[in-house]
Parts: structure tokens; sequence; C-alpha cells
């Protein structure tokens, strides 16, 4: 990359007069983010069986799953949902990805599913509370971002639209996490069928005020045909989804694909399925977006709250010995009550006093 | 390299038929879009006594008449009596890259017949901007994107005696280099031969060393092997000596930005006369991201520590935390 920056210093040189050569900064921003790489965390969340680590294996050609092994209807009974990690170092052109995809075995399998989003929601908001903890820390150069960026909700085709559990899923989730839902094994439905349901989903989805994410305005100053291609995308949600760990040959060609008798289901085959918008948003255009989405709103959102809870609580505890202005808060609801209890018993006493200083310090 | 402006269908559509690409180098060029939009800020100051060719050396560096200047009316003309701070803003853009630059102006240094504690006032305002970042970065509602007023790097000019540096370099240049990147450069370098130059350079360097001063690239903040290799080049030309202008003169059928003597043309940008092209290319076309960053990763994270442990000494009277693993300086109370 410092061959390409002074190739673009030379060629400019010759060619204007006028050129100071700051143009070259998005480029040394570049050169320090290729040496560093980047990170991005994915979640999936959704029953057994709707091919959720298949379509992660295809989205991005690993092969996370190899050593899993499924449990038995009798060994899932009792088995309570689980978070699991796998992460993955993947590089491309010279750009390196660590890629962790955050599972949720056991959702939405048991038989009384109550509440079973919770240790999900408690993984997220782990995740925010220990990036708060690193960024008010005294040492800050390597903090490591483990906030979860983006969750995959995958809906069943089999049904007539969301479920009473998609429906407080992601209402549970949609204010810390950017939710987007895909209507999985979508190789069930013909494509009427999946018009209805898309339409279905979607009417829901505003109906019960869920928040997925929202894809976001192009500028009036893009070219048309990227206009057109976002206009499409926004119009083709949820996305129905087909994954496939297999290769096939298809028209002469090798692919990965689903082979039926009926038929050879291609998974990168626009008119099969929506992978490829798939594929396309979440990696090679929306990804820094997500990103940025998960910092700006959801962590911000989660800080403001912790902050203001923690004032109150300093107010309740008389833990200082100097007297704090109060900040007019709003009377505490019941889900604040909640997170502070929640804070009372996993905070340590430092980390707990790192945060309050820092309080202290500047109200 | 993706271009900028090629839109991802196209690069999309190729890409398909790669078996086996997902395509996350695309996110490269997601980043890019959004530094684009954003902009950049970059924020330089300029120190030195009257009459060395501060206003005139910003000028050429940015092509344009950003210096104080370039914008003040005469009634200012006149030396003050303390050390001003002027800051001027301007937004250029070059190449669809805008930047909003800002030159902070210290008129008055050095300037007075006592010049004792003359880094103070400069010291307080670099010190006064990190404590401004500091208090939007722990507000409750935090601006996406805070602005950033830091100095990215301050050039010190160093007068062409071409013998060592004075004391009052010294001073300024031991206080402030604990705050913030120092560019010193030997201005008004055509009074210089190329023999006289290269002496006044080596001294300097030893007075540097013998009194502790790090300056820009910093040794001991060389990121790995391929940054040493880079920056130990650097090390060895610094302090560049410059010789700035807005004049064009014709040279060879060139119209050059230059000095015309009697005895010949000094050009700016010809780097067998002066050192300003390499200036250039290192605060501008290489290292203008890297002196960011060790100004927010660095500098501001040092003084972020320092604020947060001055309410919170030790009982047992143990010295604060090291930020980032970086050993603290001592800073005097008075200097904040």
């Amino acid at each position: 990359y410092l061959k390409d920056l002074n190739y673009t210093i030379l060629t400019c040189d010759f060619q204007d007069k006028q050129y100071v050569g700051f143009a070259t900064l998005p480029n040394q921003v570049h050169r320090k983010s290729v040496k560093k790489g980047f990170d991005f965390t994915l979640m999936v969340a959704g029953e057994s069986g709707l091919g959720k680590s298949t379509l992660v294996n295809s989205l991005f050609l690993t092969d996370l799953y190899k050593d899993r092994k499924l449990l038995n209807a009798e060994e899932r009974i009792n088995q309570t949902v689980e978070i699991t990690k796998h992460t993955v170092d993947i590089e491309e052109k010279g750009v390196k990805l660590k890629l962790t995809i955050v599972d949720t075995p056991g959702f939405g399998d048991a038989v009384n599913n109550n509440e079973c989003w919770r240790p999900i929601t408690d993984y997220i908001d782990q995740q925010f509370e220990q990036y708060f903890r690193d960024e008010s820390g005294l040492n800050r150069k390597n903090i490591l971002d483990n906030r979860v960026h983006c969750c995959l909700y995958f809906i069943p085709p089999f049904g007539h639209g969301l479920r009473p559990v998609d429906v407080e899923f992601m209402k549970a989730l949609h204010e810390k996490v950017n939710i987007i839902p895909l209507i999985s094994k979508a190789d069930c439905l013909t494509p009427n069928e999946v018009k209805k349901l898309k339409d279905r989903v979607r009417d829901e989805i505003e109906r019960f005020g869920i928040k997925v994410y929202q894809f976001p305005e192009c500028d009036s100053d893009e070219e048309e045909e990227f206009k057109q291609m976002d206009k499409e995308l926004k119009e083709c949600t949820p996305f129905a989804v087909i994954g496939s760990n297999t290769v096939v040959e298809a028209r002469g060609q090798r692919v990965r694909g689903r082979l039926y008798p009926w038929g050879i289901v291609e998974v990168e085959n626009q008119s099969h399925c929506d992978f490829v918008k798939l594929r396309n948003m979440l990696i090679r255009s929306h990804m820094h977006d997500l990103k940025d989405v998960t910092c700006d709103v959801h962590y911000e959102n989660y800080r403001a709250h912790c902050i203001q809870e923690m004032t109150s609580k300093l107010a309740q505890d008389n833990r200082t010995d100097s007297p704090l202005p109060l900040l007019p808060l709003p009377t505490p609801d019941v889900e604040t009550e909640r997170l502070i209890k929640m804070k009372d018993e996993e905070m340590c006493a430092i980390d707990f006093y790192i945060v309050i200083r820092t309080l202290v310090l500047f109200y | 390299m993706a271009d900028v402006g090629k839109t991802p269908v196209a690069r999309n559509e190729k890409a398909s038929s790669e078996f086996g690409y997902v395509g996350i180098d695309a996110i490269l060029e997601q980043m890019r879009r959004k530094a684009m939009k954003q902009g950049f800020e970059f924020n330089i100051m300029v120190v030195g006594q009257s009459g060395l060719g501060k206003s005139t050396l910003t000028n050429t560096l940015f092509k344009s008449k950003v210096s104080r200047r370039s914008v003040m009316t005469t009634e200012e003309e006149r030396i003050p009596k303390t050390i001003e701070i002027k800051s001027i803003s301007h937004v250029i853009e070059e190449k669809g890259v805008r930047m909003k630059l800002t030159v902070i102006d210290t008129p008055g240094f050095g300037d007075q017949i006592n010049n004792e504690n003359c880094w103070q006032p400069i010291m307080k305002f670099i010190n006064a901007q990190y404590e401004q970042y500091l208090q939007e970065e722990i507000n409750i509602d935090r601006k996406k994107r805070i602005s950033d007023s830091r100095v990215h790097c301050c050039i010190y000019f160093i007068p062409p005696t071409g013998h060592c540096l004075r004391p009052i370099d010294i001073e300024f240049m031991r206080h402030l280099s604990k705050v913030v990147n120092i560019v010193p450069v030997i201005s008004k370098a055509d009074t210089l031969t190329l023999e006289e130059r290269d002496f006044f350079k080596q001294k300097i360097r030893e007075d540097l060393r013998a009194n502790e001063i790090d300056i820009y690239p910093q040794k001991e903040f060389d990121e790995d092997a391929e940054d040493r290799m880079i920056n130990e080049k650097i090390r060895a030309m610094i302090p560049f000596a410059v010789v700035g202008s807005d004049q064009e003169y014709q040279v060879n059928g060139k119209r050059l930005l230059g000095r015309k003597t009697r005895w010949g043309t000094v050009e700016v940008e010809n780097t067998t006369h002066c050192e300003f092209a390499y200036l250039r290319d290192l605060l501008i076309r290489t290292h203008m991201q890297n002196i960011k960053d060790i100004t927010s990763s660095i500098y501001y994270e040092m003084y972020r520590v320092r604020r947060l442990n001055e309410n919170n000494t030790k009982p047992n009277g143990q010295p604060a935390i090291h930020a980032n693993g970086v050993p603290e300086h001592e800073v005097l109370s008075h200097e904040m």
C-alpha cells in the first residue's frame, strides 16, 4: 500500500500544479486499517433446523461447524438457551477480517419458551457493559470490540407470518442490536408464496412496531445505478434465503446448491433466492454502516441509560463523600429498577469506582 | 484499490463469477465513502518569532491563503504585547476530499524583551483543546462525531543562525514535546549554504538529544519494522530547511514558486534548493493521518489519564497508572 501511495503522489505531481496532496488522506487511513484489520460480530438466532449454520458457512465460505454434535430430542428437553461463539480469521485481497459468529442454540426449542431471549439480551448487554468499562478505563489502546453488530433472525417459512415468539424476540432486541429478519429455507416456497409471506411479514413488523435495521438513505448525488440497486434491496426485505454446504453441477458450472429430483436450487442465483442480496448487503455494502449504527445508536443508548441509572443509584446510596449535583432525571420505571438490581450484582467494586469517578469529576 | 465512485453493483457482478470470493475487501470502499462524505479535519499550529516566514510557509504548504496574515487587517500588523493565540479555519477541497484546515498562529511568541515562560500560554491552549474534547467525550448525550479542535502538529520555526539552538528554542520544545507533535524547521534557509545547513542540522540534532527532546516522528511511537524503516530515513533528515514563497517566477520555461534575487532564483519545490517538498510530503501526503493518530491515541490519552488521576491519588502516595503503556512525563500543575 505504500507503493500505491507513492504512485499516487508521483502521478498527481505532474498533472496538477495546484495539487497540495491531502487527497491521499483516505489512502493513509486505509493503510492503517489494512494493517490493523477489521472485526465483525454477527449473531444468528432462530429455532434449530432453520439452516442458520449452513447460511453462515455459505456467506463466509467457511466451515465453522465441522465438529458440531447435534443433540437429539431427549437431550434437548432440558437444554436452556446457550450462547456460543466461533471466531474465524478471513483474509481476502490483503484485507483481514476477524469474524465472530454468535450462535444461540436452544432458542425457541423448548416446550415452554417464555423469555427464551433473556440469555441473548443479557449477552448483548454484557458486551456493551464491557466496552463501556474499557472505554472508561485508563489504558485504552487495545480495546476489544465484542459488541454484536448485527443479528440475523430466522423466520420459518412454514407458517403464515410472524409467530408470537418471533414478535417478542424482535421486540426484546430491536433497541439493542441491528435486526435483519430472514425467511429461511425458502426453497420450500413458490415465488407467489414468497411474495405473500414477505408482504405479510413486512406488514406485521410495522404493525407491531418492530424496529428492524433500516438501510441508510442514498445521497442525492449517488449514481443512478446505485440508487436503483438500493431501492430494489429495500423492497426485497425480508430476504428469503437458502444456504448450502455442497457444490453441485448446474448449467455446466460448479455452484453452491441443493440437488432435488425436480431440479437444482442455486444459492447464488438471484431468481432462486435472495442470498446474493443478503451477502452483498451484509458484507459488501453495509458492513461498515452496521457497525456504525451499533456504535452510534445502540451502544450510546445503553451508555446513556447506564450513566443515568448509576447517578440515581449514587444519590440513593450516598456512597460518595462529596455532595453530587443531581441531574434532572425522570422517575425510574420498572425497566430501570430491574437494571439497577442487575448492575449491583455484576460489577465489582473497582470497576464501579472507575465509572463513578468519571461521573463524580464532571457532574 | 477500488476506484472512488465505482458502484458496488458493477463489482458484485464481476465478483460472483469468481468462485470463492466473499467480498470483505469491499469494506475499504465503504470506509472510504464514509470518510469522503464526512471530510477530514487538520489543526496545525505555527510557532516562531515575528518575521520568520510562518504565514508564507503555511500558505505555500496548502497552496491557498490560509494564514493569519492573509485574513487580517493592517491595524493588526504590530507585534502584540503578549502572546496571542489566533485560530483561522478554512475548508479546502481536493479531488473530492474535503478538509477543514485550522491554522493556529501565535503572534508575539519570542518577540518580547523578556520571554520567560513564553511557552505557557501555548501549552495552556493545547491543553484547553484536550479538555474540550474530553468534556464532549464524557457527556451523557454524546455527539456522533466530536469536532476535533486538538492541535495535531506544531511547526516550530528556528531562525537560520547556523550555530545551534537558542535557549528559548530548547525551553519551548522541551515543554511542548510532551503534549504535542513538534516539527521543527529551519526557516528562511536561503541564507545558509549546503555545508552550513548540514552543520546546523547536526548541531540541532545534538542539542535535541542532549536535552531529551522527542520531536516528530518519535522513535518510541514507531509501530512496526516498516514504520521504523520509513521514519529512520526522516529522522536522519530533520529538521527540514525550508523556504516559503507565494510568488511565481519563470525558470527554464516553467512557472515555479520561488524567491528571485540578483544571483539566482530559489525554487521552493526543488529539493536541491531547499527541503520544502519533504516537509510538505511528510505533513500532508504521507504522515498526516499518523500525526493525527499520535495526537489522539497518545497525547490526548496522556492528558485524559492525568485528568482522571488528579482526583484519585492513591492512599499510599503511589503515582498514577500509565496511559497505554507510555510512561507519563511529569507535568507541573501550573502548566494546566
